[in-house]
């Protein structure tokens, strides 16, 4: 995570497209110019402290969230996307649960929706790649060692975006079950993406990151009778580590269950819209 | 989970508060971290001496004070308090939790020397 600026070279890059370079300032007031064509580093940049003298207090009371900071830059991402009536999904789930060829699918049967992609993974351009073989728009953010995205490298994705009012923005975050259950990037929801041939049990050993979410998607239901699963059991569990979940059955390679993602998406744009209006 | 991040993010609320407050050094930190929290308090040790190098919280103690885990019962509708995420609930036996709290991760606050 970004420590006092974050800008200086770190592991995390923003690979977009049109920008050859963009500033931005902190709230302590410095400029950073980069010029990194396409790519744009952050990591961690902790500033020197020189403190004069010292104070006569031997406690300090705080009661300050650890992570504050970066629930700061999530509100400041909430307040732009909600300001413009954009809809904000972030997606999350293991390697390999179909996350790409979900949204590919969903893209394309989207048809002249707005909407754009910040795809997030620790190396390579891949699926930003794939996402821009749709013809949509999307950033890729690389984040190195890091085991998620966090509210500043998405405030900074948003930004290389360009994004149009009452479009959808889907955030395919770092594929991982922990971690990225913690940091708030000014979503509206985190769809959680569970694929049948995962195992019944992963929300029990997982349950922070389903707890989290307000929809999983069972994907690659086709595969379901020739893998001995029990979609039942799938569903208990789910509903043992969050009573309130939304499922959705869905395949993506038959598009079984996807009317019922699109209405889904439908919906919650619409809300969104609303919740602009009454701004 | 991702200690690490966690004591990055400690060390920007310290260094923040240690200028508003005119402090030179830190001797001590005090932490609330919830039981669904998610956090290795081993690993979260061995992060923060590693992180707090060069900051005015070097070679600072940290402490670690654990806070309950609560719950939301679904079957009873009260709200309980549980060890793991996965207990079910001590009043009723219903086995669909909410979490209530007990995912904080809080600086409480600062010794200062």
């Amino acid at each position: 995570m970004c420590t006092v600026c974050g800008c200086s070279d770190g592991e995390t890059k923003v690979l977009g497209h049109s920008h050859d370079h963009h500033h931005h300032d902190h709230d302590h007031g410095h400029h950073h110019h980069h010029h990194y064509h396409d790519h744009h580093h952050y990591g961690h940049g902790p500033a020197g402290t020189e403190v004069p003298g010292m104070s006569q207090e031997r406690l300090i009371e705080i009661e300050t969230d650890i992570l504050s900071k970066n629930d700061r830059y999530a509100q400041a991402n909430r307040a732009v996307l909600t300001q413009r009536g954009i809809l904000a999904l972030n997606l999350v789930s293991s390697p390999g649960s179909g996350k790409t060829t979900l949204l590919c699918k969903t893209i394309e049967a989207l048809g002249d929706q707005p909407l754009a992609v910040i795809e997030g993974d620790q190396q390579t351009q891949n699926d930003a790649d794939r996402i821009r073989a749709t013809g949509a728009r999307a950033v890729q953010v690389n984040t190195g060692k890091g085991c998620h995205l966090d509210g500043h490298m998405v405030g900074h994705a948003m930004e290389h975006l360009a994004l149009e009012a009452g479009s959808i923005l889907f955030i395919e975050n770092v594929g991982n079950l922990v971690c990225p259950a913690a940091f708030d990037l000014g979503e509206d929801a985190k769809v959680a993406i569970l694929s049948v041939t995962e195992g019944e049990d992963k929300p029990l050993k997982y349950p922070d990151m389903f707890t989290a979410a307000r929809l999983a998607i069972l994907n690659k239901i086709d595969l379901a009778p020739h893998c001995d699963v029990d979609l039942d059991l799938y569903e208990a569990n789910l509903r043992r580590v969050n009573p309130g979940i939304e499922i959705l059955h869905l395949s993506a390679r038959t598009g079984e269950g996807m009317a019922e993602w699109l209405a889904w998406l439908r919906t919650h744009l619409a809300e969104k819209a609303i919740q602009e209006a009454a701004q | 989970m991702h200690e690490m991040s966690l004591c990055e993010g400690m060390r920007s609320v310290i260094e923040d508060q240690a200028r508003q407050h005119n402090v030179a050094r830190i001797t001590r930190v005090r932490v609330e971290i919830g039981r669904f929290a998610g956090v290795e308090t081993k690993a979260l040790h061995f992060a923060f001496d590693v992180v707090m190098r060069g900051s005015v919280a070097e070679g600072a103690e940290l402490v670690t004070l654990d806070l309950p885990g609560r719950a939301l019962c679904y079957d009873c509708m009260k709200e309980v308090e549980i060890e793991a995420r996965l207990d079910p609930c001590p009043l009723c036996g219903g086995g669909k939790l909410m979490p209530q709290g007990g995912d904080e991760m809080r600086i409480k606050d600062l010794e200062v020397a």
